[in-house]
């Protein structure tokens, strides 16, 4: 989970303590090889599909996806961000700021979007970037891809690609960064 | 943020800087065929104007509505005020209605921190008398930063009735919580009684200072001032401290030229020097909208200044 999400996920201000690895480097590398994989094999090839990262974990995956892409059919998929605190439905409960301007390269119109984040949760996040979305022309479709599932979800959202699929308990906390995924928790420091 | 923004003195560089920032997203908001966001949905912003004014009105209204905030206007010559209510009595009326934030204009310096004291919302500065104009040096810094980069290091000169401009205090203010070098050049008569502990540089000749400068910003010169006799004429302003043609081809090729309007072209600017590519005036007004989302974003939307 992002840097952003550790800090505003109660209780605040804590700090992240791994506990377990879960995932290592090459293991990531593998899933995103995969994901990319089951985009081609899903969409019939690469054709109107654009990549939309999710600020801030996704938008470094959503970058390593479309290589992927590149590599694998030689296809340049094009490649934005979006940052979904204006759309949050717990604006004023908690700290929301934008962490970047959001990039959406092309009109979304008649277009596929992958959505990429590392970490599904609540859903939360997705339910506001996917009315995000929407402001940027009617796609023709939308499909989620995550590196981890870690259950808990507050809304009706599945992911259609996974990385892996990681039970958890719900004050843990899920960290992905390129050298791999761990799971830890938030300690308070006095 | 704190819960108001009554001077830029609240917000510091870091503030300010946070403001700009924030800013950005907004202006990527408004390129979108849908430039509205859904974040201050169910909040409702009332501009109180006891002061004639079109685009800050406008565009605090504009900011508001493109947030999803629902908009009151408050115009003085159709209220209760005509009957004689009090501020003290509007302000508590309008705030029983259950608004989240007022933005105030009144004639008098002090007003939106009296308003601000008396109100359980969010209170907006959108000018008070010669006091401080927050928001517009928010939005001059926005676009000092979108054409030359930056405000740090820049040289900044405010050319005008400094003594009377509520502009000229919350842009000095700014600029120089940045980092930038300000000269103002005015007339003596144009200048505050006293100038101690402005961290600002004096000079009554614009011809000098136009070669070294980045920004020069142009207050307007209300028509007031030559019946108060500070000044001769309007004519005699433009002659010495208006930006002629002749004198806009002193500066740097680079450098940019900005009025917080409404101007009077032909006195403080001659009318082809506003339409010059180095005129801003028109992005001013552009980034205001942003600006100001950015403002009503912090205090109203982002619980992080709940937290402060």
């Amino acid at each position: 989970m992002a840097e952003r999400e550790r800090s505003l996920a109660p209780p605040h201000g804590g700090v992240f303590v791994p506990r377990a690895q879960v995932m290592d480097g090459e293991d990531l590398r593998r899933a995103i090889t995969r994901i990319a994989h089951e985009i081609v094999e899903r969409n019939h090839g690469l054709d109107g599909v654009v990549i939309v990262g999710l600020q801030t974990g996704g938008v470094p995956l959503g970058e390593r996806l479309a290589e992927e892409l590149l590599r694998i059919e030689g296809v340049e998929v094009p490649t934005g961000s979006i940052d979904v605190a204006f759309y949050r439905d717990d604006i004023g409960l908690r700290p929301v700021l934008p962490e970047a301007v959001t990039d959406v390269p092309v009109d979304l119109a008649g277009r596929t979007v992958i959505l990429v984040d590392d970490v599904l949760f609540t859903g939360r996040t997705v339910r506001a970037a996917l009315n995000a979305l929407a402001d940027y022309g009617r796609a023709r479709a939308v499909q989620l891809a995550v590196m981890i599932d870690r259950g808990h979800r507050e809304l009706p959202i599945r992911p259609d690609f996974v990385g892996k699929n990681l039970p958890t308990r719900r004050d843990e906390m899920v960290d992905v960064t390129p050298e791999g995924v761990t799971l830890g928790d938030i300690v308070v420091t006095p | 943020m704190s819960r108001h923004l009554l001077s830029i003195d609240d917000l510091g560089a870091e503030g300010i800087e946070e403001v700009l920032k924030l800013a950005d997203s907004f202006v990527e908001v408004s390129h979108r065929d849908i430039a509205r966001v859904p974040a201050l949905r169910g909040k409702t912003v009332v501009s109180l104007f006891y002061e004639d004014s079109t685009r800050t009105r406008l565009s605090f209204e504009t900011a508001a509505r493109r947030l999803s905030a629902d908009t009151m206007t408050f115009s003085v010559s159709t209220s209760s005020v005509k009957k004689g209510e009090s501020l003290r009595d509007t302000v508590q009326t309008i705030d029983a209605m259950g608004v989240d934030a007022i933005v105030v204009r009144h004639r008098s310096a002090g007003v939106p921190h009296q308003v601000a004291h008396w109100s359980t919302s969010a209170v907006i500065n959108a000018g008070d008398g010669w006091h401080e104009h927050p928001t517009q040096a928010l939005l001059d810094c926005y676009t000092i930063r979108q054409r030359l980069g930056g405000v740090a290091g820049k040289h900044i000169a405010i050319v005008g009735d400094i003594k009377h401009s509520r502009v000229a205090r919350s842009n000095i203010l700014a600029f120089t919580a940045l980092g930038a070098d300000v000269t103002i050049v005015a007339p003596p008569t144009l200048l505050p009684p006293s100038l101690a502990g402005w961290p600002v540089t004096v000079s009554h000749d614009l011809d000098a200072v136009l070669p070294k400068v980045d920004v020069v910003y142009l207050l307007r010169l209300q028509n007031e001032r030559m019946t108060e006799a500070l000044l001769p004429s309007a004519r005699e302003y433009t002659a010495r401290y208006g930006l002629t043609r002749a004198r806009a081809a002193l500066l740097a090729d680079d450098a940019i030229v900005m009025h917080p309007g409404p101007m009077n072209r032909g006195v403080e600017i001659a009318a082809e020097v506003a339409d010059l590519p180095s005129s801003v005036i028109t992005q001013q007004v552009a980034n205001g909208v942003a600006v100001r989302q950015a403002v009503l974003f912090l205090l109203l939307g982002s619980g992080a200044s709940r937290a402060a």
